[in-house]
């Protein structure tokens, strides 16, 4: 899924040390991802306009331990690109969902899924698994049969699942 | 003291039965009219991602099946896509005209549970019964082959489960040829029809652009406008080899969508008769003995081929470390599995690209400012899929 040699060409003109090709994508800096992000998306001639994915990946107990992968496509060229940026545990991504709406909804799925935090997304909430679940699922420490399956499960009593909170906002 | 704006909020679902599957909207209503729709889906999440991590490659397509239930065969074949571009293997030609075949036949009937539902959801009850009709001798067609209806896994590594059987060919023939009239017959009762027009036509628009920055894709991003689908942009399977055009709309709304879908039924049922003409011999299956298991004669003649048989069953093979995408046209959209790969026999990370969950991203934005009874008519036209949203 490497985008043709002129697009990463393109690129490294652009921005040249602060990204590294490796295998089949294009590694950022997290500072520097938004800009990249916007170069590819907005000069005419490349035109990625469409997030086809964002997902991240846990390469525990790896250093740095996650990357958020970022596929993108240009219907112009006909052409898909990967764009990934490292994080140590704990580390913050710039959040997109600014530039594709589609971003909002992936940025959620991430965070739910792997805890990771995105800088100034507007509604950074769990998206699949319920509010108060403890843990984040694809982490590679988390067992795939989960926790707390010993014990009877408790009542809850107080409806609010965080769509009436919402709601009376 | 400023008199207070106030809106009746609404919680459409989980448990409603207009919007297929377990999903709940939450609804702002000023009068008649969304102020603001917030989704909340997960209902339906069984972890499936997490699952497949600790699954064999082979284990793993059986749980592609289970995302869009409606649609079992676009599943196996876009995970497959991506697990062949992990370990750079080629499946023959009979093998890519067979599996383009399937496709095809179960785009249609996909398409034929979305025209059913949706026409009954807004009111239109007669067309469900049709529809199930055909969908009927397609899902024959599919459990002739595959002995499955809706969980087939028969699409492999390497190329298929098996050959088809002889009597394949007749029952696409007689399905083909009886399958356009059947579709003018759908449209006898929509195309034209007044209530329908009124109920779809200008309701829910998504405007080009936003259908792009949504990542919206399938029939839905057509309707708005944009030509984009993956079996033309980056053909796989063959898909260069056959004549198609693609459907397209200009205004984004209901109708649209409707049209859109139907007229792709059309084009479907076209790729179909031209994989049956052309349809090559020889094997369906790559020559690629670490990945691909021998077939059921050798297992039983030869011993050599019995042991890979139960290596490749017990230990599954393992693809060389390195990352792979592989998409497909689903009849939802762009469907597409990442997998990275540590060199180990199961995937390391396995990740779904859902056309649905998308799309369903951007039904806020298409219902936002209409009346509280088009909800019913958006969700129904972006075709959603909760088993795939959910995973």
């Amino acid at each position: 899924m490497t985008g043709t040699g002129q697009t990463i060409g393109r690129l490294t003109d652009a921005f040249g040390p602060s990204l590294s090709v490796e295998g089949p994508g294009v590694v950022v800096g997290r500072e520097r991802l938004r800009e990249v992000l916007l170069f590819l998306r907005d000069e005419s001639d490349l035109a990625f306009s469409m997030l086809t994915d964002l997902f991240a990946v846990d390469r525990y107990p790896g250093e740095p331990r996650f990357e958020v992968v970022y596929l993108l496509n240009s219907l112009k060229l006909k052409e898909r690109l990967t764009i990934k940026i490292r994080l140590n545990d704990g580390e913050h991504a710039p959040t997109v969902s600014d530039l594709w709406r589609a971003a909002e909804w992936l940025e959620r799925e991430a965070f739910d899924m792997f805890g990771l935090l995105f800088e100034n997304h507007p509604d950074l909430r769990r998206i699949l698994m319920v509010e108060d679940f403890d843990g984040y699922p694809l982490r590679k420490d988390f067992p795939t049969e989960g926790y707390g399956f010993d014990r009877p499960f408790s009542v809850r009593l107080d409806a609010d699942d965080g769509a009436s909170k919402k709601a009376d906002r | 003291m400023a008199e207070e704006r106030k809106y009746m909020t609404i919680n459409m679902g989980p448990q409603h039965p207009a919007t297929h599957g377990v999903l709940r909207v939450v609804l702002e209503l000023d009068g008649e009219v969304i102020v603001k729709a917030t989704p909340f889906i997960g209902y339906l999440h069984r972890g499936v991602e997490k699952l497949a991590e600790a699954r064999t490659y082979l284990q793993a397509l059986t749980l592609t099946d289970r995302l869009d239930y409606t649609n079992g065969l676009s599943n196996n074949l876009a995970y497959c896509l991506a697990c062949e571009r992990l370990i750079d293997i080629e499946v023959p030609k009979r093998g890519q005209y067979l599996r383009v075949l399937l496709a095809e036949l179960q785009r249609i009937a996909a398409h034929l549970i979305w025209i059913g539902t949706h026409a009954l959801d807004i009111g239109a009850m007669t067309l469900l019964f049709y529809a199930f009709r055909e969908r009927e001798t397609i899902l024959d067609i599919v459990e002739h082959v595959t002995g499955a209806r809706l969980t087939p896994s028969f699409i492999r590594v390497g190329g298929l489960a098996a050959d088809v059987p002889p009597e394949f060919e007749a029952m696409v023939r007689a399905f083909v040829k009886d399958f356009p009239r059947r579709v003018d017959e759908y449209e006898t009762l929509l195309t034209e029809n007044i209530i329908w027009k009124k109920r779809t036509r200008n309701v829910a628009p998504l405007s080009k652009e936003d259908a792009v920055s949504y990542g919206v894709t399938g029939p839905v991003l057509r309707a708005s406008g944009v030509y984009y689908d993956v079996r033309k942009a980056y053909p796989y399977s063959s898909y260069e080899d056959f004549d198609f055009e693609i459907p397209m709309g200009e205004r984004g709304d209901v109708y649209d969508r409707y049209d859109v879908r139907m007229r792709e039924m059309r084009q479907s049922n076209r790729i179909v008769a031209q994989a049956i003409e052309r349809l090559p011999s020889g094997p369906v299956n790559a020559d690629a003995p670490a990945f691909v298991p021998p077939p059921k004669e050798a297992v039983e003649r030869d011993m050599a081929a019995l042991i890979r048989h139960f290596k490749l069953m017990e230990e599954g093979f393992a693809p060389p470390p390195g990352e792979a995408y592989g998409a497909v046209e689903s009849p939802k959209g762009e469907l597409g599995f990442y997998l990275v790969s540590d060199g180990t026999s199961k995937p390391f990370r396995f990740r779904i690209r859902p056309p649905s969950f998308l799309n369903l991203g951007a039904v806020p934005r298409m219902i936002e400012g209409q009346m509280v009874a088009d909800v019913i008519a958006a969700i129904g036209s972006v075709d959603i899929v909760l088993g795939e949203i959910d995973r």
